[in-house]
């Protein structure tokens, strides 16, 4: 739909980005209109997740039986922003940004071994940023440590006159302090959470992780998040409802793809939006339509508003009782090889990717992703901490300190860059650390 | 986006129908009084049953009509509601278009302070409610000229309601016979105007102007009839509409249509309907399904409108981010029916003059200069600026600063004519003389004309005498009691002294003749 179309102004982040000096080496790949969670269904084809290509992928992989293709079974990304995840796994770049409306942002860090980060709803700018759900979307960070991610952020975080939504108190640049003590910690551990799908090796993580905070003389709970279960339905009525107006304005008119057919008006307009639009986008459409119908309204959106304001009183009641952050999985599993992943539908995959995320997009909290380790088949699982609305910074401290602790490896993409040693010329690479 | 609007809700006008049989014509509600301010408010609609009709020739049941009326107005204001960018009028298309107007992906609306203003302001001067919290939502169909696919408005809680307005209207042929009456206004909605659309037949295209300053008041109609006591008929809507004349006869023929229609054993659709100028009745619009489901939604990138007055402002909020509803009805300018009171206190004049000095535009103040440079009785000034000059203005179809005629001159004449410098119809005469040429002052075209009332009473003495000489006649039939004769002889005595007399001070001398 948006071929051809380059924009005449730039986003507030990305603005706010390049007068600070960064350079913009270019745009990453995602799923259309950021509808996804494999990175799998954009218009320039899937991305591939590094990860792949990495030694500690292949090594495992040697077990497994011959007669394959080297890169016939290569991993997905996840989603959304999968290519500014393994952009960044990649070390491509310093830095890069998605989007994060139900997960876009942390499901792809988890799966590419990277830190996602994302803000508190308000903090940061949506000028910009190509609406999904205009309630729930943030610009979300990529990086490949807590540091990096906490510089990025003190750099767009604060008042935007061009968005109405984000709020007015002062932000100020900030470097994170180094945490040594947890003792005076409590992390929550929703215990909905606990869901059946869950991969026994994320499970496992999950665990060590929560004993790691108690060995080190934090309080660690089990809470509850009763409405837990409700929320992939309540996030699927109002996302796309919000999509359906959302994507209204692409009509081909303005600018973008404009089909051939100019007999009319409604012709052109029909033709245009099948045309430019995928199926994955035209569903939601048409669901989001549905529920908008004024004989709708009350039963499916009214009532998803209400369900929500539920889910996100959950988190303000488990924060309210004590609890700092909160301690989940990210994803249900490691990266699943492409081929495996598109045997199910868009729509499947979402409501059971998103399912550790998205709750967190409807009550507007600040959340990140941060790696752990590698899972046995030598590839990153990521954990994910949720902080109280506006407690960014406390939120990165203790994840920082987090990362400390669990020292995940640095991908070694050493192999490739031999294969590829003459284009690179760079020595080494795989040895840089995390730490500075 | 858009061009900032107001939308006020009209309630209930009372409508009074004569026979339908032959065409006699309705009683007719007089226009609403439209102030003349550059501010014109928008109304969405509801319905209020009303007094009946009179039979028809059938002998059927009375009908009533209920009429509301949604009336689009621009907000003067130098930027648009929701985006950066100017408003100028006649402004080359396209030429006026933020990011956000073309709704390119990605822009976010950003309400416009003054626009805010302006509504509470409307909201104070219609004495409605301001809601202190009000909401925007989207309202989403598919048209050329919304590139957004959806207008933000406020359907669900808007920044005022509940408000009335009073207007006259002429309850019989005298002008004497107004009655006040009042219009219920449900609403008033910030809500962002579409493009413009200008559609080409020859090349079957449609053309786009996303500037969207149309400097326009458009109403529409909602019209619907019904028997008194019954539940109330299905509506049509007549949109477009683009002045209070046709506006009136637009309703007048919908009505009347939709009468016969029932009549005639057929249904009244709920649909749009455009009127048609020159036949003088509605058509249908839309040829499709009648209903339009618009999908409100909540606008999710404008959070909630707070307004606060005094006693709720929050105690060190910055006053360039609150809005203050006492300190804008403090700042209010004087409100019609405020300057209506004082001129009938001040002048004495009748309520109706009142209405009427202010229901075109320019004429209170061209009203207010006259009286400030003439020593004429206020009543005299009234009515010569009421009937003599407004009635020249209407007749060549000027508007009071197009007038040939200044403040100034005209107020040298009344003073002339207050003098007793000239009589009454000489005063017609330099008016009219001051109307067709320019430069020339009232003194002027007096002396050119020779029109100067005769100062000299011996010499008229003397005129009447002569005249009662010459028509013993008449004077007989005055002493005889005939009243109307003496109106005779003044007319003599008016001829003889070219109309150079005053009329009153003839018959004073007359009378006094005659009676000695």
């Amino acid at each position: 739909m948006l071929k051809g179309y380059v924009p005449p102004y730039n986003a507030t982040v990305v603005q706010k980005l390049l007068d600070q000096g960064a350079i913009l080496m270019g745009k990453t790949n995602l799923d259309e209109f950021a509808m996804g969670s494999g990175s799998t269904d954009g218009v320039f084809g899937p991305v591939k997740n590094p990860w792949s290509y990495s030694k500690q992928y292949r090594e495992k992989r040697k077990q497994k039986p011959h007669g394959e293709k080297e890169d016939s079974n290569w991993l997905i990304t996840g989603g959304s922003s999968g290519g500014s995840a393994a952009a960044v796994a990649a070390f491509t770049c310093f830095a890069a940004l998605g989007s994060d409306t139900g997960g876009s942002t942390r499901n792809p860090a988890a799966h590419c071994g990277v830190v996602g980060f994302k803000p508190s709803y308000g903090l940061v700018s949506r000028h910009g940023l190509i609406p999904l759900v205009n309630s729930m979307d943030v610009p979300g960070i990529l990086t490949r440590c807590v540091d990096d991610a906490a510089l990025v952020l003190g750099v767009l975080a604060g008042h935007d006159p061009k968005d109405s939504t984000t709020v007015q108190d002062p932000v100020k640049p900030f470097t994170l302090p180094t945490l040594t003590d947890v003792s005076k910690l409590c992390i929550g551990i929703p215990k909905e959470y606990l869901a059946p799908e869950l991969s026994s090796e994320v499970r496992s993580f999950w665990s060590k992780a929560a004993n790691l905070f108690e060995s080190e003389g934090a309080k660690v709970i089990e809470v509850s998040l009763p409405h837990t279960s409700y929320s992939i339905v309540c996030y699927h009525v109002l996302c796309t409802s919000e999509v359906a107006s959302n994507m209204a304005r692409f009509d081909g008119l303005e600018y973008g793809h404009r089909c051939d057919i100019d007999v009319s008006t409604e012709a052109m307009y029909a033709a245009t939006r099948r045309e430019g639009f995928n199926d994955v986008v035209r569903g939601r459409i048409l669901s989001g339509n549905f529920f908008l119908l004024k004989e709708n309204y009350e039963n499916y959106f009214i009532k998803a508003q209400k369900v929500r304001r539920l889910i996100a009183n959950d988190f303000v009641n488990v924060f309210n009782s004590g609890v700092d952050v909160l301690l989940t999985p990210t994803t249900l599993s490691d990266a699943v090889p492409y081929l495996e992943f598109i045997k199910e539908d868009n729509r499947t995959r979402s409501a059971q990717d998103d399912i550790f995320t998205q709750a967190v997009n409807m009550a507007g909290l600040p959340a990140v992703s941060v790696p752990v380790a590698l899972s046995n088949q030598g590839l990153p699982i990521g954990l994910q901490f949720i902080g109280r609305a506006f407690r960014d910074q406390q939120l990165l401290t203790i994840a920082k300190w987090f990362e400390k602790q669990v020292q995940f490896p640095v991908i070694q993409l050493q192999e490739l860059m031999d294969d590829c040693s003459s284009v690179f010329e760079i020595e080494k690479l795989g040895s840089v650390s995390l730490k500075q | 986006m858009a061009a900032p609007m107001l939308r006020w809700c009209c309630l209930g006008r009372r409508w009074v129908l004569a026979c339908i049989d032959g065409g006699s014509r309705h009683g007719r509600g007089a226009a609403i009084g439209f102030t003349s301010s550059r501010k014109r408010g928008q109304s969405s609609v509801a319905q209020q049953p009303l007094i009946t009709a009179q039979k028809s020739r059938k002998g059927e049941h009375k009908w009533a009509a209920v009429v509301g009326l949604e009336i689009h107005a621009q907000i003067s204001s130098n930027s648009k509601l929701f985006s950066g960018s100017q408003v100028h009028f006649a402004a080359p298309p396209n030429s006026l278009v933020s990011f956000f107007d073309a709704s390119l992906p990605g822009t976010l609306p950003v309400l416009n302070r003054r626009c805010v203003e302006a509504a509470v302001m409307t909201g104070l001067a219609l004495s409605c409610r301001i809601n202190k919290k009000s909401l925007f939502d989207r309202k989403h169909y598919f048209y050329a000229d919304l590139p957004a696919g959806y207008q933000i408005t406020q359907q669900r809680l808007p920044i005022a309601v509940n408000g009335s307005l009073a207007y006259s209207v002429c309850a019989g042929k005298k002008p004497s016979q107004v009655i006040t009456k009042t219009v219920r206004i449900k609403q008033i909605q910030l809500e962002q105007d579409s493009g413009k659309s200008l559609h080409d037949e020859l090349r079957s295209q449609t053309l786009i102007d996303l500037n969207r300053a149309e400097g326009q008041l458009r109403v529409d109609a909602n019209i619907s009839v019904h028997h008194p006591g019954e539940p109330l008929g299905v509506r049509t809507e007549v949109k477009n509409l683009n002045s209070a004349r046709f506006l009136a006869k637009a309703i007048d023929s919908e009505i009347e249509r939709q009468i016969h229609e029932l009549e005639n054993g057929r249904e009244i659709l709920n649909e749009t309907r455009s009127f048609d100028y020159k036949l003088g009745c509605t058509m249908p619009m839309r040829d499709k399904e009648g209903k339009q489901d618009y999908r409100f939604m909540p606008e999710p990138n404008l959070p909630p409108l707070l307004l606060y007055d005094t006693a709720s402002l929050p105690p060190g909020a910055d006053p360039q981010q609150v809005i203050n509803i006492d300190w804008i009805r403090e700042r209010l300018p004087e409100l019609p029916s405020e300057t209506r009171e004082k001129l009938v206190q001040q002048y004495g004049m009748l309520p109706e003059h009142s209405f009427a000095l202010l229901n075109e535009v320019g004429l209170l103040e061209f009203f207010q200069n006259v009286i400030k440079e003439t020593r004429a009785e206020p009543k005299k000034v009234t009515s010569w600026v009421l009937n003599i000059f407004l009635g020249f203005l209407k007749q060549q179809n000027l508007a009071v600063n197009e007038s040939p005629v200044t403040p100034t001159a005209l107020a040298e004449l009344l003073s002339l004519l207050d003098r007793k410098a000239i009589s009454s119809s000489a005063a017609k005469q330099v008016f009219e003389e001051l109307w067709r040429s320019k430069g020339k002052t009232p003194s002027q075209i007096v002396s050119e004309k020779r029109l100067e009332l005769m100062q000299d009473e011996e010499a008229l003495e003397r005129v009447c005498h002569a005249v009662m000489e010459g028509h013993p006649q008449v004077v007989m039939d005055v002493k005889r009691g005939n009243s109307r004769a003496i109106n005779k002889l003044i007319g003599l005595v008016r001829k003889a002294t070219l109309s150079r007399a005053d009329p009153t001070v003839i018959k004073e001398i007359l009378e006094k003749k005659l009676s000695s």
